[in-house]
């Protein structure tokens, strides 16, 4: 019997070594693939069980947190949130995180490794380091007078700083609080699907990812091609444009909105906003000068990261003559961000150089030490400097005496340009009001601030009085705000 | 005598036989003393890190835990001090381990707190122990009611049938707000029983019978109808019953016992093939068991249906969640896994706070536990104390390899409770009583010659 008895002893010790085989399979070999099941909670209990880092504007934070006693415990708490709601996005335990809240959730999370002070440190003490902060670019006061100007209105905002890039403001109206997405429940759902279903697109980030047709601002674009490609020489010699001016090879004439524009000059065009003068510069300059001119400001290309996606800006490369006349006034398939506008007023401003735009400025650890700087990259040159120069004295006159008159600020140099963007099947649409703007305090070396401004719903019928009378305010407001700043 | 012996000079005295056969209660003692810390400094932990402050019956409860250790050591030491002495430790341990596992529990569940009723349970569990370990002065006594055990574990059994079903079961008893469960204590009478049977007949067992062809031959009917009868009977009941974790057990607690005691290794394998075939055609056709068994195959089939996790699914990521070193207690998030983390699923919250180191620890105490009872076996010199400690160890090792098997997914899941791990009192209690067989067993086996008690 002794023998039977060892032996069942020894099926026991299988029946131990099954067992501890088997839980070094599931607890070693398949950790990570259970950890990552989708319908595993415990990531996202662990992700919200500390309070998340703050995003900064102007060192303040414009977020908190709030332990709601739930088991995704802190939700996210957000001050003036439709001001900051373009800049910051939303972090919802329900429906995930969005812009910032999106693109620098490591950091605010905790889960950055570049938040431990030595590798694997918090790898070796399964603890998690508090979330860090995101300091944003964004400059409280140029943001709120963007918000103010828009208010009651639809459209955006964005601003940035010519020489370095920098995202001074990103408004989107109507806004949105973004705190009403935070934590779970019947309520989140409720307002989530409230705000998707409201006809005004309260969410929808208009400054970053809702493309216009740019009407005349586009202008700024042609102009400086001609200039570079040498096909005007003179900005003020006659361009021998009729008025109205046939499209090339149909019969359709080309109207301008106001009268003036019989052989103008381009300085006049630009200063009246002649679309004649400037559809028939655009021909000239000849569809693969226009379109590589329209690519060296950043159409066409996968919108910057600043650090959120940026939707792409078009300029169509397979046109006819007439197309492209129609395009180089910004209509027909034209397409431009508020962000790309602002980045071609920038261009004009900071002497031809495009600076890639950008909105977090650094990030940090909880405690305020660094962990990454927002980098200053360059776009390349979107024109001769000779050319910028040409085009900042072109933009001055149209503020000084041209369609832009309601931006000028006394005591700063500014210069702008009006648009106003017919859409709708047959224009039917009212018309979108545009201004595009920089503006240089007297006697500064650079340039502070560059601006556009969209109003989608401009009280203005016709043409680039619209631009002037609903936009330019605005971008005034803004420029005034970014000059007191500095 | 013979002048052999009278050449012999002077004859050397017998040296006492404390020195022939170590005691070792002192030894006893200080794993006494290291388990009941281990088990204290764990309820400290647990009340540190889920309330943050010192849990307030601290002093009470390491008190209670101390006497409860040192009365069963007392009683070790008049009684049975020949006595294996990791048996008692490893128990005490266990039982700690498993009231701060229930401790921890409770946090997460404030409306329903069950540690305390544990404590209550483990203290009747050791006092049984204690009784035990006092009146059962040998272990042969028991072969003499071998007739008499059968009858009332049957009777157990049969009980919980008139009696509601909890969770599609039935083997419960609810009487006076209390929830019992017969089928835990039917299994030591039933282990009794076999031993004692199997012991009177061995010879017939292995010896007689008609050859069939080579070395098989056909069990004696005669003797082997009355326990088959037994056996199926009580099998079948639990079948009724929906216990199958429990028939499992029944099954291989026969085969074990039946081979220990003849060595025919071809019926067992035939019996297992027969089983195999049983239990196939049972995960067929039963849909509670089909269930089972197509949620063993694929744990994650309801995340694919879209409707989350089922238990299984939610213990295995517990489990994947601990990893190597664990959370720590009351670190990890074991509520997920839902209404039985305290009973079938404690073990996945050992997993997920202590990790593996903690669980591969907690899986080699049973170990040790099982291993000191074959020991006791081995040593033993009549055949129904070998058969009852054989019977007894694998009773533990089934029960955990059935249990931990299940929740780590490597069988089926059988709904069974974790010896001394999990909530539930009449396991706690039975176990303890195991255990108090295992020391007088092994106390048996130990004593030196001299010392035997008359039969």
């Amino acid at each position: 019997m002794i023998r039977y008895i060892r032996w069942c002893a020894y099926f026991c010790a299988l029946l131990l070594v099954a067992l501890l085989v088997n839980i070094a399979r599931v607890q070693v070999w398949k950790s990570a693939a259970y950890g990552a099941n989708p319908a595993n909670k415990r990531p996202a209990i662990a992700r919200y069980a500390e309070p998340r880092g703050d995003i900064l504007v102007d060192g303040r934070p414009v977020t908190g947190s709030r332990d709601s006693g739930q088991l995704l415990r802190y939700e996210r708490t957000y001050k003036n949130g439709p001001l900051y709601a373009p800049v910051t996005g939303f972090s919802s335990q329900t429906y995930g995180t969005s812009f910032v809240e999106r693109a620098e959730d490591g950091i605010l999370a905790g889960t950055d490794p570049g938040l431990s002070a030595f590798p694997l440190w918090y790898d070796l003490t399964r603890g998690r380091p508090a979330g860090g902060n995101a300091a944003t670019t964004v400059r409280a006061g140029v943001q709120l007078a963007a918000y103010a100007g828009l208010a009651g209105k639809r459209g955006a905002v964005a601003a940035v700083e010519p020489a370095t890039g920098k995202i001074l403001a990103l408004v989107s109206s109507p806004s949105y609080d973004p705190s009403v997405l935070s934590g779970t429940g019947t309520r989140v759902k409720e307002e989530w699907a409230r705000l998707n279903a409201d006809p005004a697109r309260p969410m929808l980030n208009r400054a970053l990812r809702e493309t216009y047709p740019p009407g005349s601002t586009f202008k700024i674009v042609t102009a400086a091609a001609a200039l570079d490609a040498g096909v005007v020489t003179d900005v003020d010699a006659p361009t021998e444009t009729p008025d109205p001016y046939p499209l090339p090879g149909t019969s359709t004439l080309l109207p301008n909105a106001g009268t003036g524009c019989q052989d103008a000059s381009m300085a006049e065009a630009v200063q009246w906003s002649c679309n004649t003068v400037m559809a028939k510069i655009g021909v000239r300059v000849g569809l693969r000068g226009m379109v590589e001119a329209a690519e060296r400001f950043g159409f066409n290309r996968d919108g910057p990261r600043v650090p959120s996606w940026v939707s792409r800006s078009n300029f169509d490369t397979d046109m006819s003559q007439d197309q492209l006349a129609l395009s180089s006034i910004g209509q027909f398939n034209t397409r431009a961000t508020p962000l790309q506008m602002a980045m071609v007023a920038a261009a004009v401003a900071n002497g031809g150089e495009l600076k890639s735009p950008y909105l977090v400025e650094r990030t940090t650890q909880d405690d305020g030490s660094p962990v990454r700087r927002g980098d200053q990259r360059s776009l390349g040159r979107a024109m001769n400097p000779a050319t910028a120069l040409r085009m900042q004295e072109l933009m001055v006159k149209v503020v000084e005496n041209g369609t832009g008159k309601n931006a000028a600020i006394p005591g700063a140099v500014v210069g702008g340009k009006t648009g106003t963007a017919q859409h709708g099947v047959g224009n039917a649409g009212t018309p979108y009001a545009w201004f595009i703007s920089w503006a240089k305090a007297e006697g500064a070396p650079l340039p502070a601030v560059a601006v556009a401004v969209v109003v989608e719903d401009a009280a203005a019928d016709r043409g680039d009085i619209s631009g002037n009378l609903a936009a330019a305010p605005i971008a005034r407001a803004v420029m005034e705000a970014a000059l007191a700043a500095r | 005598m013979t002048a052999l012996t009278a050449q012999v000079a002077e004859p050397a005295p017998p040296p006492p036989p404390d020195a022939r056969a170590p005691k070792r209660r002192g030894v006893e003692l200080t794993l006494l003393a290291g388990a009941v810390l281990i088990s204290v400094l764990g309820h400290l932990y647990v009340g540190l890190t889920t309330t943050g402050r010192v849990p307030r019956p601290a002093a009470q409860y390491a008190a209670g835990l101390a006497a409860a250790a040192l009365l069963a050591h007392v009683a070790v030491r008049l009684r049975a001090p020949y006595a294996d002495p990791l048996v008692l430790p490893i128990a005490v341990l266990l039982n700690g381990l498993g009231l701060v596992l229930i401790q921890r529990l409770d946090a997460t569940t404030p409306g329903h707190l069950t540690a305390g009723d544990q404590l209550l349970w483990s203290a009747l569990g050791v006092a049984l122990f204690v009784l035990v370990v006092l009146v059962l002065r040998d272990h042969r006594v028991l072969q003499r009611y071998a007739y008499l055990s059968v009858t009332v574990a049957l009777l157990l059994m049969l009980v919980p049938v008139f009696f509601p079903a909890v969770n599609g079961a039935h083997i419960w008893i609810r009487f006076a707000g209390l929830s019992f469960q017969p089928g835990e204590f039917a299994k030591i009478l039933l282990a009794v029983f076999f031993a004692a049977y199997l012991a009177a007949n061995r010879t017939a067992l292995a010896l007689t019978g008609r050859r069939l062809f080579w070395k098989l031959r056909l069990l004696p009917g005669r003797v082997l109808g009355p326990i088959l009868a037994i056996w199926l009977l009580s099998v079948g009941v639990l079948v009724l019953e929906r216990d199958l974790g429990t028939s499992l057990l029944f099954f291989g607690l026969f085969v074990i016992m039946l081979f220990t005691a003849t060595g025919r290794i071809g019926w067992i394998a035939i019996g297992l093939l027969l089983a195999a075939v049983g239990a196939y055609a049972v995960g067929t056709f039963e849909p509670h068991v089909h269930s089972r068994v197509d949620d063993w195959m694929n744990p994650f089939a309801s995340i694919e249906r879209g409707e989350g996790p089922g238990q299984l699914a939610q213990s295995l990521f517990a489990f994947g969640a601990g990893g190597l070193l664990g959370s720590g207690l009351g670190h990890g998030q074991s509520f997920l896994i839902g209404f039985a983390a305290k009973s079938d699923f404690i073990l996945a919250t050992a997993g997920e706070e202590l990790g593996l180191v903690g669980l591969a620890a907690i899986l080699l105490l049973y170990g040790l536990l099982v291993a000191r009872g074959f020991r006791a076996g081995l040593a033993l010199r009549d055949p129904f104390g070998r058969l009852l400690a054989t019977g007894l160890a694998s009773i533990v090792a089934l029960q955990v390899f059935v249990i931990a098997g299940g929740v780590t997914g490597l069988i089926p899941l059988t709904g069974m409770a974790m010896p001394f791990l999990a909530q539930g009192g009449s396991s706690v209690v039975t176990n303890w009583i195991i255990v108090a067989l295992l020391v007088r067993l092994s106390d048996s086996a130990r004593r030196p010659a001299p010392q035997e008690p008359p039969e």
